[in-house]
């Protein structure tokens, strides 16, 4: 018989990086240092310290990323704000990879992709944002969108402007919602800027944000002329088994952990708004 | 077919317990629930429903998952022993029986739970018919037959007799090892329980629910369901105990919390309900934050998604707990009469 599924291994968090005031990057490995296990840009994972809790995160490394994966995590509850209390050295239990992952070797080979993400929304996209840089020939054009609350709120920084805004074809914008004394870039919500910029509606678009930022931003690419079958998002809801099993985080007959968290925005449109 | 007089049953029950552990409905403090049976145990076959299902005897309302122990900066797991002992469970109604089918979809299909599966393989399934289904059963809705309950061993009561019906292999094996005790029924006890099997039959014909209307709860008109405006007035007296989730046998919801002792930490697993605000509550918000939506969410999983996901198959077997114990009259059955097509089309 196999392994009790809910049941997680121990991990070592080897670097911790700290992205914002509230956000921090976790580098972890398994206790024989290398890569816990395989997965797809867009998959998550269970995180847990025993007697805090577990809580699931999405895997903010690209699969290319052979060495060790890295979880950017926001401080809002109790396992996180556990994490961001921790230091270089601590293990945590782990479990996944769970979910479907984003289309990257079927749909999304050779098309236009454009990224768009407001605040920790990043986090998911980056898996991918960095598997298509890696496998560029792979993919046409990239646009990434992102914004948040303000400059110091901006995950990735350095990444985004050492590395996505130097790699070939990758256009950058980012914006912040006020302005702030040291930003020189532009200001305004994510789905004004939409509008905005520079966009092929042929391109495939890939969305992460907060609720409210998805529902505008999706408004815009309709009005720009973007298909829903060309718009794909990641969905978060609460989960305790990632299996498919503890019931709570359906949407409709769909469970977010195991037939998501990706979803195409037409096969979102024929399921129940409860998300 | 074997039998044995009802009176005499204790010995059977004590030839069990010597090798397995034996789960029957047993009376204690005025309320009858499954429990495994000690000498002397007050026990109550005829209790047509007893409190909470037999869906204990594979998924516990708790059950231990693994223990940690944590030193400084550094974390030791250790695997728990799946549960091995043999198990009889004896007395299931045919609802409770057919409810173990809708379990193994949601246990046993893609990453088994292992504690369920190890007690499933472990355990044989006595079940028993029922001699008084009441007005709150509907089991027949769902194709149960409550005559002639699923089980290893299908048994029967009439008068004074038990009779007992081995099925597969497991209770052959069973029945085999009781064969001290049992005697060969002959053609007058075959006829006896069929007159019993029609009788029981009849009585579930008149019941007032055994005629209910599913058609058009499925996955293609789950927006149609789930959009209807008479959710709001068939949630409006709804608690949120949790009552319905509880008693249930086919739900399956569960929480994963972490408990320190001071020999290490204790994960488990235990019942939850989609009913209470928390179940869905995130740091980012409450994708159903009205108590109409999560009674909502309980209907459309039962009648309409779980179908939709199963080949069809409801997650509700007519058992009719719910019927009875929710203390604001609401249940499944208000629902389908509800939202089904005939009421529709009126």
């Amino acid at each position: 018989m196999n392994r009790e599924p809910l049941i997680p291994f121990v991990a070592k968090v080897i670097g911790i990086t700290e992205e914002t005031p509230d956000v921090k990057t976790f580098k972890v490995v398994g206790l024989d240092g290398k890569k816990p296990f395989e997965h797809i840009p867009g998959q998550c994972a269970f995180l847990s310290m025993p007697g805090v809790g577990e809580a699931l995160f999405s895997i903010t490394s690209s699969p290319t990323n052979k060495e060790f994966m890295e979880f950017s995590i926001k401080k809002c509850g109790c396992v996180t704000e556990w994490l961001h209390s921790i230091e270089i050295g601590q293990q945590v239990t782990l479990r996944g990879p769970y979910g479907n992952g984003f289309p990257v070797e079927t749909d999304f080979r050779g098309k236009d992709l454009v990224f768009i993400a407001g605040g920790i929304g990043l986090a998911p996209l980056r898996s991918v944002i960095n598997y298509v840089r890696d496998n560029r020939k792979n993919y046409g054009k990239v646009t990434v969108i992102y914004g948040s609350r303000s400059d110091n709120d901006l995950v990735f920084r350095s990444e985004i402007e050492n590395e996505w805004m130097n790699a070939e074809d990758f256009n950058v914008y980012l914006t912040i919602d006020r302005e702030t004394p040291a930003w020189n870039g532009h200001v305004g919500f994510v789905p004004n800027y939409v509008k905005e910029v520079p966009l092929d509606n042929a391109a495939t678009a890939v969305l992460c944000g907060p609720p409210i930022m998805i529902k505008f931003t999706l408004a815009a690419l309709q009005e720009l002329g973007f298909k829903t079958d060309k718009v794909y998002t990641t969905l978060e809801l609460r989960m305790k088994c990632a299996i498919g099993k503890c019931g709570r985080c359906n949407v409709g007959d769909k469970y977010v952990c195991k037939d998501g968290p990706v979803f195409r925005c037409d096969e979102l449109n024929e399921l129940p708004n409860e998300y | 077919m074997k039998k044995i007089a009802v009176t005499e049953l204790n010995s059977v029950f004590r030839a069990i317990a010597e090798n397995a552990d034996l789960f029957l409905p047993v009376k204690k403090s005025g309320q009858t629930d499954f429990c495994k049976w000690e000498e002397g145990d007050k026990v109550d076959l005829h209790k047509l429903k007893t409190t909470k299902s037999a869906k204990n005897a594979f998924f516990p309302q708790i059950q231990d998952l693994v223990k940690f122990q944590v030193s400084g900066k550094e974390i030791t797991v250790e695997d728990p022993a799946l549960p091995d002992k043999k198990q009889v469970i004896f007395g299931v109604k045919a609802c409770d029986a057919a409810s173990f089918d809708i379990l193994d979809m949601a246990f046993t299909e893609d990453f088994p739970d292992t504690f369920y599966s190890a007690r499933r393989e472990n355990t044989t399934i006595v079940s028993l018919a029922c001699n008084k289904p009441d007005e709150a059963c509907f089991c027949k809705v769902y194709g149960i037959d409550a005559s002639e309950p699923k089980g290893d061993v299908v048994s029967w009561i009439v008068g004074d007799t038990l009779y007992l019906q081995p099925i597969t292999d497991k209770g052959n094996a069973l029945v085999e090892s009781l064969s001290d005790l049992l005697s060969d029924a002959d053609e007058k006890d075959v006829s006896a329980v069929e007159e019993k099997k029609a009788e029981i039959k009849e009585i579930i014909d008149r019941l007032p629910y055994s005629h209910l209307n599913l058609k058009g709860f499925d996955g293609e008109h789950l927006m149609e369901k789930f959009n209807s405006e008479k959710w709001g007035e068939l949630a409006s007296a709804c608690l949120g105990c949790g009552t319905c989730t509880f008693v249930c046998p086919t739900c399956q919801c569960y929480d994963i919390k972490d408990f320190k002792t001071n020999k290490g930490v204790r994960r488990f697993k235990c019942w939850d309900s989609c009913m209470y605000s928390d179940f869905t509550l995130t740091a980012g918000g409450q994708p159903r934050p009205t108590q109409m939506q999560r009674y909502r969410q309980r209907f459309m999983h039962k009648l309409v998604y779980f179908p939709s996901n199963h080949g069809g198959v409801y997650s509700c077997v007519g058992c009719g707990r719910c019927v009875q114990k929710c203390p604001q009259m609401l249940n499944i059955v208000k629902v389908i009469k509800v939202l089904g097509e005939k009421k529709d089309n009126e």
